[in-house]
């Protein structure tokens, strides 16, 4: 059954070398249909009665794709569901992988799919398998093969004619030139043509990607120089005449953005470009090669900042307005960035027009042409747009439409928005991934019982706070016969169902953590797993243990760690815990273990506490409405309960980090968070001594802690509160990091010299901190990537991305929330203090809501009040009216949505009365006529 | 360009084969008349000759005799010509070396040696052709060259390779596979007894996994086995035949 063959293949970089790879052909792969009665597959993928309505194809057929139509986006249309039994020859299955991973997922992903009846057909190791001919290239000899292989299927099919219905295969190209030898030997075959043709499905059209040979427009003016070739950027950047970096657009100036050039060692320089022509066509994060100007033409960065910016960059640069920065421009592109974004269209004037602009939700990104003939329809509402190409005489590039969002300003759509545009994978899990996950009813086996420890009896409990679903830590305590307490944590054992290296384990570390918007969770793992098997409700699961023996002063006398089998006695709320604990009437075991932790939890917070900071935030936290999802009130308060846990946890987190780095040190993966540099806490000093005269300690975290504690001031009780608020704006991030890659480990705000997280299974670190942990103590065997200290590093990377986004897309959409909130409030006056001192503006902090915004004493368009900075103070003084950080102001909100695209809160100021400048306090209506002064 | 996709959803592998299939063996005996023994064997593209000289009495160190049974001397080597760039040395690097010491190993268990005491059986293996198991190549050979020279073992030594991926493993591995970073074993097995002669493996792989990749190195080693049982069958016709005519 088999038959050989053997090829000759390629070069290897360097010397020439000739490999020889044999290369079977089978006579046991099938065509996949339905219909056949000739092959013998186990499962046939391609429907009998395969209809897609189509005006050109009015016969039942089955799709084969060329490489090409795959590749270039057209996989949009693909993937809709009404284009079904599509043949996926493995030539075109293996050019793909070839050329664009992301692409070839989505394909897989598709074959995965039952409903969507894709079948990948071997041609390469079938009959149908053809030679690369001499002074054949690579492409045409793909292109023969796909060809060979449709011509195969078409008569295949044909030998069933009587049973078939007058079944065919239809080949997708957009290669003129590979349509016409199609033709010649007899196929059916169409280009863009067939996807007009499928009727009731005309905005399918607009999902095709622009191909060059469209390009219609008798070449107008050139605008952009032509980029160089990748050749020629290589040369160049040995030679050292061009400089290879990272594009970065500046969120203010469309016509400026600055290449981040990545030297080698210290030396990281920015280039600054300007201009239309000397950005040459980068868009955002593409990687671009640069040549530098002479130094005669290099120019400072344009100072010029739309007001709705004015306080996010303030300080930047300023100084240096005389300095002129290297100056260059951008003469090739070395990779494209280009994902698809989301944003609203700008419907052209004239009405006939299918050509329109589209408008990205990033500033950075440059508006896109697109061509749609749903304009009416589409405006007003989110889309998707990806980039084609940006030709050299085209002042925008060119794009196609992806999929529409949903109506702007609908919260499911702002939601969508917000999650792709912080990049958060949030897509449903696909086939494979599920594929891994326990078959349901799941049970403990006997083998788990004799593996782990039975802990069964302990008189465990969860407290979390109402409405949980992921319970994922729960927590006992009990008396020993030598009078200490023995504690424990016990964490879902999640690395239990996730093994190493499959494709459920692969996409977790991908999506790296659980994203919590209001009122929604973006699960990093299947739900059945983060909220059924690895939730530690009020039945037996499977946990990881840290179980210390200490004292009654709350010292450590043991720590160990298990694999173990729980059954939690009681899942509390923290209000529920608090309630037992404070009930003196009720005694029982669960309330007896409630009683001893908290008794111990305070005498560590005690502890912790002398040393460590406590520093305050206000977010903002919303009660939605379970049935209609609206926010209906605002809560800024947390529980005091939940402290309890959370010493524990930290505690747990402590022991686990210390363990794993004794055992591991080179590989463990730990968290810190790196002491901020002195110059950080100016703001602080400034604004404690300008306001109240207190001084400010910065040497340590201790010194820091000591000095907020004792500045109060006894008429201004938020005082101190704002203190906090704003030395926490001075923190740096915490970030993972892989033990041996640095030799920082000291986690700053926690005051502990080594830190990571174990105690919440969603995030991806935790999963493998578990696992570095079970090897440590013997319960589970290693394998090389977790040994291995650069991917755990890049690991790291990513994870610290996933986290930084995932924080930016819960601010996004408390501030989204937020301003759903004032929509339906209207306007509203209200009290609050001054938190920065901007050069035309102060921020105003609302401690009712917990809601910080900006007042502008400056326009655009009107020459503002007279302005005087001090930096000293820093204050400003607007018309003899001095702004201090901490003054009370009062101030009216309200919701400014001139822009539908970025809709945002105003404040304007009441009081103090500065005339010109504040609004009178009756004036109650302004939301249309007050945008219309601001912009 | 990313790496190699080694096992295709459908269950393909890069030349066509199926998960569990081997590649074409086809095999010759007694084709060197000089030699007691010889064999030449194909397994897909890699290709190995072997030579048998023995038993006969010791040469060289005298010393090394063992007074109740043969002393069996393996070299391997691999022909200048016979991977993509050209080779500087035919044998004696440290990996031929520890190749012969292998084969060495493996024969002392498979070949009747206490029925020639102070003695010595000769073993020469090259490689004419190296495409992935070079190893279990090269015992295949060796075994028919031991046949053919009549040396009696207790059984056909059959050897094959087996790599491990996406959870399944793969029987004879070829060069771009046990390239493609693949944790790969070789055993070597007397398929009648199931007894194993040889089992080596210096990559890292999940304690788990080691059972299946065993199990399904036997079933290969079997496929060899009934392959060579085969040719030696043919071998035996063939030569009968013509000492009749």
């Amino acid at each position: 059954m088999l038959k050989s063959k053997t090829f000759v293949k390629k070069t290897r970089s360097g010397g020439v070398v000739k490999i020889v790879r044999e290369h079977y052909l089978r006579d046991d792969i099938w065509c996949g249909s339905e219909i056949c009665s000739e092959c013998k597959p186990e499962t046939t993928a391609l429907q009998r009665d395969a209809r897609i309505e189509s005006s050109l194809c009015t016969y039942p057929h089955y799709l084969i794709p060329d490489t090409n139509v795959v590749l270039h986006q057209q996989i949009d249309v693909l993937e809709d569901p009404i284009i079904r039994n599509v043949i996926i020859l493995q030539t075109v299955l293996q050019e793909v992988r070839h050329r664009s991973a992301p692409i070839y997922k989505r394909v897989k992903d598709m074959l995965h799919e039952k409903d969507k009846h894709f079948y990948t057909f071997t041609n390469e190791h079938h009959e149908t398998f053809i030679e690369r001919e001499p002074g054949e290239s690579a492409n045409d000899r793909n292109d023969r093969a796909i060809r060979v292989a449709a011509k195969w299927y078409s008569e295949h099919l044909k030998t069933f004619k009587s049973i078939s219905d007058g079944l065919e295969v239809v080949l997708l190209t957009n290669d003129q030139g590979n349509k016409q030898k199609a033709k010649e030997i007899g196929l059916q075959v169409f280009k863009d043509e067939y996807i007009k043709s499928l009727i009731a499905n005309p905005e399918l059209l607009d999902r095709l990607a622009l191909t060059n040979d469209e390009k219609n427009e008798i070449s107008r003016k050139v605008l952009f120089p032509e980029h160089l070739p990748l050749s020629k950027i290589q040369v160049g950047i040995k030679a050292g005449t061009f400089l290879q970096g990272t594009y970065r657009a500046s969120r203010d100036n469309y016509l400026e953005g600055t290449v981040f050039v990545h030297g080698e060692g210290e030396e990281s320089t920015e280039v600054l470009i300007q201009g239309l022509t000397n950005l040459n066509r980068a868009v955002h994060q593409d990687v671009v090669a640069v040549q530098l100007l002479p130094q005669d033409k290099w120019v400072a960065p344009s100072s010029i900042v739309l007001q709705d910016e004015g306080t996010a960059k303030d300080d930047a640069g300023d100084e240096e307005d005389e300095d002129k920065k290297p100056t260059g421009k951008v003469v090739g592109i070395i990779k494209r960035s280009w994902r698809p974004f989301c944003g609203m269209l700008n419907v052209s004037q004239i009405k006939e027009s299918t050509r329109h602009l589209f408008t990205p939700a990033d500033r950075r990104i440059p508006r896109i042409r697109i061509e749609t003939r749903q304009a009416s329809t589409l405006a007003g509402q989110r889309i998707m747009v990806a980039i084609d190409g940006w030709p050299k005489d085209s002042r925008y590039p060119n794009g196609h439409f992806v999929r529409s969002l949903g109506g702007a300003g609908e919260k499911e759509t702002e939601e969508e928005v917000l999650l792709l545009e912080h990049d958060v994978p949030h897509q449903a899990f696909s086939q494979s991934v599920l594929s891994f996950l326990p078959k349901m009813p799941w049970s403990i086996t006997p083998e788990d019982v004799a593996k782990r420890e039975d802990l069964r009896h302990l008189t465990v409990c969860s407290v979390d706070p109402p409405g949980c679903t992921d319970i994922d830590d729960a927590l006992h305590c009990r008396e020993l016969e030598n009078g200490n307490l023995e504690v424990g944590v016990h964490i879902a054992d999640v690395s239990h169902f996730i093994r190493p290296g499959n494709a459920l384990d692969q996409e977790a570390a991908n999506r790296g953590t659980t994203v919590y918007l209001c009122g929604k969770r973006i699960d990093m793992v299947p739900e059945l797993l983060s909220s059924n098997l690895c939730s530690l409700r009020s039945n037996v699961e499977l946990a990881f243990s840290c179980i210390w023996e200490m004292n009654h002063n709350a010292e450590i006398v043991k720590t160990r760690f298990t694999k173990s089998i729980i059954n939690s006695k009681a899942s509390l709320t923290y209000a529920e815990a608090q309630m037992r604990i404070d009930d003196t009437t009720m005694n029982d075991d669960i309330t007896k273990s409630l009683r001893g932790l908290n008794k111990l939890a305070k005498i560590l917070k005690r502890q912790r506490i002398e040393n460590a900071l406590t520093l305050s935030s206000l977010e903002v936290r919303f009660h939605i409405d379970s049935e209609t999802h609206d926010p209906i009130d605002l809560q800024t308060k947390e529980l005091e309960t939940n402290s309890m846990v959370e010493e524990f946890m930290l505690l747990a987190n402590i022991s686990v980090a210390q363990k794993i780095y004794d055992e591991f040190p080179e590989c463990a993966l730990l968290r810190k968070h790196p002491a901020p540099p002195p110059s950080n806490y100016d703001i602080l000093i400034k604004a404690a001594r300008s306001n109240q005269n207190v001084e400010i300690h910065t040497d340590s975290a201790k010194a820091l802690a000591d000095s907020l504690d004792v500045a109060r001031v006894d008429n201004f009780p938020y005082f101190n509160t704002l203190l906090r608020i704003l030395a926490t704006r001075c923190m740096m991030q915490a970030v993972y990091f892989c033990s041996g890659m640095d030799s920082d480990f000291h986690h700053y705000g926690l005051a502990s010299p080594i830190y990571t997280h174990f105690t919440s299974p969603i995030r991806y670190s935790d999963i493998i901190v578990h696992r570095l942990l079970a090897v440590a103590i013997g319960a589970d065997s290693t394998y090389s990537d977790l040994m291995d200290k650069h991917k755990q590093s890049a690991l790291c990377n990513n994870l610290n991305y996933r986290h930084k986004m995932a924080q930016y897309a819960q601010r996004a959409s408390v501030a989204f929330h937020t301003q759903l909130f004032f929509k339906s409030r209207g306007v509203l006056n209200e009290e609050g203090f001054v938190l920065f001192v901007r050069k035309n503006a102060i921020i105003v902090l609302i401690p009712k809501f917990g809601l910080e915004g900006t007042v502008f004493f400056e326009n655009k368009d009107k020459t503002g009040p007279n302005l005087v900075y001090d930096e000293e103070g820093p204050t400003l003084t607007v018309l003899q009216r001095t702004f201090h950080i901490f003054d009370k102001v009062k101030v009216t909100i309200s919701l400014d949505a001139s822009n539908i695209q970025h809709q945002k809160i105003r404040m304007a100021l009441l009081e103090p009365m500065i005339p010109g400048v504040s609004v009178p306090a009756e004036d109650l209506e302004p939301l249309s006529k007050k945008s219309k002064i601001d912009r | 360009m990313a790496g190699l996709e080694l096992l295709s959803d459908q269950g393909y592998r890069l030349d066509g084969r199926k998960a569990t299939e081997l590649r074409k063996v086809q095999a010759r005996m007694g084709v060197f008349a000089q030699a007691d023994g010889s064999a030449y064997i194909e397994q897909g593209n890699t290709k190995a000759l072997a030579v048998v000289y023995g038993p006969h009495e010791m040469r060289g160190s005298r010393s090394r005799t063992l007074h109740d049974r043969a002393v069996i001397n393996c070299q391997y080597s691999m022909a200048t010509f016979s991977t993509a760039e050209r080779k500087r040395r035919p044998h004696g690097d440290k990996k031929s070396t520890e190749m012969s010491l292998h084969l060495k190993q493996t024969f002392e268990a498979a070949i009747l040696t206490q029925l020639y005491p102070r003695s010595q059986i000769d073993i020469f293996v090259k490689i004419l052709q190296a495409d992935g198991g070079n190893y279990s190549v090269c015992v295949n050979a060796a075994t028919l060259a031991v046949i053919d020279a009549g040396i009696p073992m207790r059984d056909y030594v059959c050897a094959c390779t087996v790599g491990f991926v996406d959870e399944t493993p793969l029987a004879d591995l070829c060069y771009t596979e046990e390239n493609g970073g693949v944790s790969s074993l070789a055993l070597a097995l007397l398929p009648r007894g199931g007894q194993i002669a040889l089992l080596q493996m210096d990559a890292r792989l999940h304690q788990d996994h080691l059972e299946t990749m065993m199990e399904a190195a036997m079933i290969a080693c079997k496929g060899v086995s009934k392959v060579l049982d085969e040719v030696v069958r043919q071998h035996l016709q063939e030569a009968s035949a013509l000492s009749r005519d």
